[in-house]
Parts: structure tokens; C-alpha cells; sequence
């Protein structure tokens, strides 16, 4: 599969466009070839580093949706295994725009619940390009209430632009389903860990985010609305969104200057969407380290500890 | 509705002064968005803002709000000292703090929460009420916050919660902090299920978004005032993304209970006797000795 590029990211593929091509010369030019191979590629590592820790928060907020950045269901067998996916909310249907589904992370049974855009068309209409429908945040909640009952931890990973804004979702109770989420996972009774590894948007994020703890990776955002829907309310014009995503501060190290997650997880220097696999590695560092500590927590401390961790946000004064 | 009678057939020299769609109407004649009618402002406060002729229910100031709701001389207002700060310096086409300025004098108020503790028909019970006015009921640090010591007022004093919601949602220039106040409500909410206190939401126009979708959704029953807005996304944003034509009545409090998404709708004059009601049954526990 052909990569794709962020206009931002436009140098760095023309670079490597012209290392590669330089090095498929290098059998039958002379011996210089891989001194001038070895060169560009330094620049490019430079390049690439100025580009990315340099990208501003609009440029961040097109890395977390980027094309080519891993789902969900690509991190599944990277870091877990004897997945088995379990379907529908009981009530209405299956919202594929949500999956769910027990797994074993470093031998340990644990629920996992995350949003999937969707990679080709045909899998992004399907679901519904993460967006779910209360039937989806329904059946997040179904595999909650599972996992407390079998004393599972539960993993959740966040990707999605929003909450369906449909005529479907709002008459089967769309704010509903998402409430009650946020309600009960406050006081699940197993461990809960988040992590935003795409686009964190607004309460559609949040429905599947209350837990004990909250992780970013690098590339990511969280945001209350995306840039576009800010700068088409605040500036009246959706050309704004630079200037609103500078505004709104939603990329993983604005949230941690607010004290607001746990960690930053890094991703490879050109992000998660160019090495699946580095990416999935420093992922599972940071959940199997905080996984061992909630485990070890009594249930009424590791209740206690979110509740107060949740009343105490916000700034007053 | 004589004045109305006495009007209609008096010359119209005087035009209405409110704006078309003004929420809080300051001028002396107003146009009912219902049915349009040229309403007489100081005879519709008598009417708690409520047009005689349609039962359209206008928007009314969460002080006004109050003082219809509770027993005279019973309530008392608290958490006057939450003031709003700008955690992210937020900045569009104006600066949040200047737009927070700008609210308070227009609304009176610091924030678009006030909280009370007062009784409704000898019901002690802590309240907390929306103020559309300011900055259209936004959703953030410190509204979440009253909410959160409202609810933490009434297991206090072992009385049941009432929120009164006007929002459009969750406050942009508050950033993901105003998102977080969804959850840090939804969070506190449990402490008046562990206690079985009643929570009781009266939805009013409008509710949409963060705010609809964490506490106004929690009560143990859910009430709205006729016609009211409230959904998670703005009919605008649905027209836009489904491109579909909305549904009569569409996200109104109608359509709502028809959905099954609502316990009830009760009139504005109604519902002081309906909220007492509503406590008073929930909070005798006839059963009570064999639960515990």
C-alpha cells in the first residue's frame, strides 16, 4: 500500500522518494552512492525531527486523523491475543463503529473496547468512520458491566471524530447512552484504563475515557470540539481551524501541561502511522506498567482514587 | 388576558423592542416566538414567562426561576464565590476573558450556574439552575463545579437534587477542561444514587450537547418544559452531515417522550406541586427498613 502525506509531511516524502531512488542506482553507479545514500538519510532523520516536533497544533490535529495512522484493530494483535470480538448492545443492533471484546495482555483476561474508523472505503462506511450511534456506546457499556462482573480489567482505546450527529442517534437517545457511560464508568468496580491513539472527539471520546488512568500517544488529540467545529461557531468560518486548533490546545502535551493524563506514550519519529509495530511497543510498556499497579490496588482505594481524580478537574477561581 | 384584548385593539404605534428570537427579553413589548403575538413583558413575568395564548415557554432568569420555584423567604443562594478563570489564555476573533466580562454584566451573574438550598412546598431541597444569559449556559470549570457541590449540598443535608438545565453545551473557551466537567459531574452523580437521594432533571430550552450528554440524562426521573430543544447535536449540524430533511418536531420535548426518552413534560405553573410530588414519593421509602 502506497503511503499517503500530510502536506506538511511533503519534504520528508520527497526525501525519501530520493533516497530510495538513489539507492536502487547503487549497484550499477560507482562506489560514492552510498556515501551520498548515507548522507541524504542523515538529513532526512533531521528533517524528519524538525518537522514533526516543530508541526503546530493544526498540523498535529491532521496527524491524528492522518490516513495512514493505525486503528484500533491494527494495535489488537500487535499487543493482545485470544481475542474474541463480542457483538451488540442486547437491545437494538451492532455498532461496528465500536469494538469490543475480551483478550489475554501479557497472559491476564481483560476487556478491550476501542472505536475503529475504518481503513478502505468500504470498511469506513461500514463503521460509520468511528462515529457510533448509542447502540455502540451500549454495548461499550454491556462489555463493561461484563468485565466488573469477571473481575477483568478493562483497556479502552480512543479514536473518533465524535458521537454520531444523526436523526437515528438522537432519537434512540444518543446524549442518553453517553451519559450513563460516563456515570457508571466512574465507579466500575475493575481497573480502567484510556488511551486516546487517534482523535480524541469531544464526548464521543469521553463515553469510552472515564477511568483510572489516561494516556496519550504523541500524535494524538483530545479536544471538546474539533478545530473545524470551533473555528465554524467562533470564526464563523471553517478556514479558521488553524488558528482554532491553536486555541483549543488538544494535542497530547498541551493535556499534560494541564495535569489532565497520566503519560505521554511516544511514537516513532515519523509517528505511528509510518511503524506500526514501534508504536504498538512503547504502547504496551505503558499499559502493562500501570495495568501491574491497578492491579494491586484494593478496589475501594482504586475507587476512591478515580472519584477524586475526576471531582478535582477544572480550573476556578 | 384582558390587557392583551385592551391591546389588540388599541392602535399599534408601539413596536415590539425585544430583538425577533431575544431569550431574555429586556425591552417593555416582546414577540412570542410561538405564535408571534406582541406580549406585554411586564404581564408574561406574571405569567412566569410563559405566553398566554400558545404555552410557548420563553426563557426565564435562573434568579426568576427561583423565586417561583421555592416557598417564599425558604432559599438561600450559595457558592457565590466560583469566578471563571482562562486556563488555556483561549483567544478567537475576542479573548475570553473580555466575553466573560462582557457576561457578567449582562447576566448579572459570575457563571451561568446559580445553586440554591431552599424548600418547594415545605420540601428542603438543593437546586441548581442554568443562566442561559450568560454565555448561553456553556458548560464550564465553574458550573461544573456548583454542580458538583449542589449535589454534594444535597447529600449534605439528605434533601433530593433538582438541575435545571438552559444550556447550548459544553464551554469551547474552556477547551478540554469543559469536556472534562462531563465527567466529573457524571462522577458525582453516583453519590446521590449510593445515598438514594432523588436527582430529578427538568430539562428547559435549550439542552443540547455536554451538557445533555452527562447530567442532564442522570436523574432518577427526567422531566421538560413543553416545546423544549434538547439533543445532543444541533439540528444544524445533523441537517449538514445527514442532509436529510429533520422530522417534524425534531429534538423537541414531544418528540422526545414519544421516543421513550423522557419520564414527562409539566408545564412551567405546574411544576412546583409536580416536584413536590415527585420527592415526596421518592423519598418515603415504604419499603426502606427491608433493603437496608
Amino acid at each position: 500500500m502506497a503511503n499517503s502525506y500530510l502536506e506538511f509531511e511533503r519534504p520528508v516524502a520527497e526525501m525519501t522518494a530520493k533516497i530510495e531512488a538513489l539507492s536502487q542506482m547503487g549497484s550499477s553507479a560507482g562506489i560514492n552512492i552510498a556515501e551520498e545514500v548515507e548522507k541524504l538519510t542523515l538529513k532526512r532523520d533531521k528533517l524528519i525531527e524538525e518537522t514533526y516536533a516543530n508541526a503546530s497544533r493544526g498540523e498535529m490535529a491532521q496527524l491524528s486523523r492522518h490516513p495512514d495512522r493505525p486503528n484500533f484493530l491494527d494495535y489488537v494483535p500487535l499487543l493482545f491475543n485470544d481475542f474474541q470480538e463480542l457483538h451488540g448492545d442486547r437491545a437494538f443492533a451492532d455498532d461496528a463503529a465500536i469494538v469490543g471484546g475480551m483478550a489475554t495482555f501479557h497472559g491476564r483476561s481483560v476487556m478491550i473496547v476501542g472505536h475503529q474508523k475504518g481503513r478502505d472505503t468500504k470498511e469506513k462506511i461500514k463503521r460509520n468512520f468511528g462515529m457510533a450511534k448509542p447502540e455502540g456506546y451500549r454495548k461499550a457499556l454491556r462489555l463493561f458491566r461484563l468485565a466488573e462482573r469477571f473481575d477483568m480489567p478493562v483497556l479502552t482505546f480512543i479514536d473518533t471524530a465524535g458521537a454520531w450527529p444523526g436523526i437515528d442517534a438522537e432519537e434512540r437517545g444518543q446524549s442518553e447512552a453517553i451519559a450513563r457511560n460516563l456515570m457508571e464508568l466512574a465507579v466500575l468496580r475493575v481497573p480502567v484504563i484510556c488511551t486516546v491513539v487517534g482523535e480524541g472527539g469531544s464526548g464521543g471520546a469521553l463515553a469510552i475515557g472515564v477511568g483510572d488512568r489516561l494516556f496519550m500517544q504523541q500524535f494524538s488529540t483530545y479536544s471538546v470540539i474539533s478545530p473545524e467545529g470551533c473555528a465554524a461557531i467562533l470564526w464563523r468560518d471553517r478556514a479558521y481551524a488553524e488558528q482554532a486548533a491553536e486555541a483549543l490546545k488538544p494535542t497530547a502535551a498541551d493535556l499534560d501541561a494541564l495535569g489532565l493524563i497520566d503519560k505521554i506514550i511516544p511514537e516513532p519519529k515519523e509517528g505511528a502511522h509510518r511503524n506500526y509495530e514501534e508504536a504498538a511497543r512503547a504502547m504496551d510498556e505503558v499499559l502493562l506498567q500501570a495495568l501491574n499497579e491497578l492491579l494491586r490496588m484494593p478496589v475501594d482505594l482504586l475507587l476512591h482514587q478515580r472519584q477524586q481524580r475526576l471531582r478535582g478537574m477544572g480550573i476556578y477561581n | 388576558m384582558s390587557w392583551l384584548t385592551d391591546w389588540m385593539n388599541s392602535p399599534r404605534k408601539i413596536l415590539a423592542s425585544g430583538k425577533k428570537e431575544s431569550p431574555t427579553p429586556e425591552g417593555m413589548w416582546l414577540q412570542c416566538p410561538g405564535c408571534k403575538e406582541t406580549l406585554y413583558n411586564k404581564e408574561l413575568h406574571g405569567y412566569l414567562m410563559v405566553c398566554p395564548r400558545c404555552n410557548e415557554h420563553l426563557r426565564i432568569e435562573a434568579s426568576k426561576r427561583a423565586e417561583f420555584l421555592f416557598d417564599e423567604a425558604s432559599y438561600q443562594e450559595f457558592d457565590l464565590d466560583l469566578k471563571p478563570a482562562d486556563p488555556l489564555g483561549f483567544k478567537d476573533q475576542k479573548r475570553y476573558k473580555d466575553r466573560v466580562k462582557d457576561a457578567v454584566k449582562k447576566a448579572g451573574n459570575e457563571d451561568a450556574m446559580r445553586n440554591y438550598l431552599g424548600e418547594i412546598c415545605a420540601q428542603k431541597a438543593s437546586v441548581s439552575i442554568f443562566d442561559f444569559a450568560f454565555m448561553g449556559g456553556s458548560m464550564g470549570s465553574v458550573v461544573g463545579e456548583k454542580i458538583a457541590r449542589g449535589m454534594e449540598r444535597a447529600v449534605e443535608n439528605r434533601c433530593p437534587y433538582l438541575l435545571i438545565t438552559a444550556s447550548g453545551g459544553a464551554r469551547m473557551q474552556e477547551g478540554i477542561l469543559s469536556l472534562m466537567q462531563m465527567a466529573k459531574t457524571s462522577s458525582v452523580a453516583n453519590q446521590l444514587k449510593d445515598q438514594k437521594l432523588p436527582f430529578v432533571c427538568l430539562l428547559t430550552d435549550p439542552t443540547m450537547g455536554g451538557v445533555s450528554a452527562s447530567v442532564a440524562w442522570l436523574g432518577d426521573v427526567i422531566l421538560a418544559e413543553p416545546g423544549a430543544l434538547i439533543g445532543f447535536a444541533g439540528p444544524r449540524v445533523i441537517q449538514e452531515t445527514v442532509g436529510e430533511k429533520l422530522p417534524e418536531g425534531f429534538q423537541r420535548a414531544e418528540f422526545l417522550q414519544e421516543h421513550g426518552l423522557i419520564d414527562a413534560i409539566v408545564n412551567r405553573g405546574d411544576q412546583r406541586d409536580y416536584l413536590s410530588m415527585t420527592f415526596r414519593h421518592l423519598m418515603q421509602r415504604p419499603f426502606a427498613n427491608k433493603t437496608l
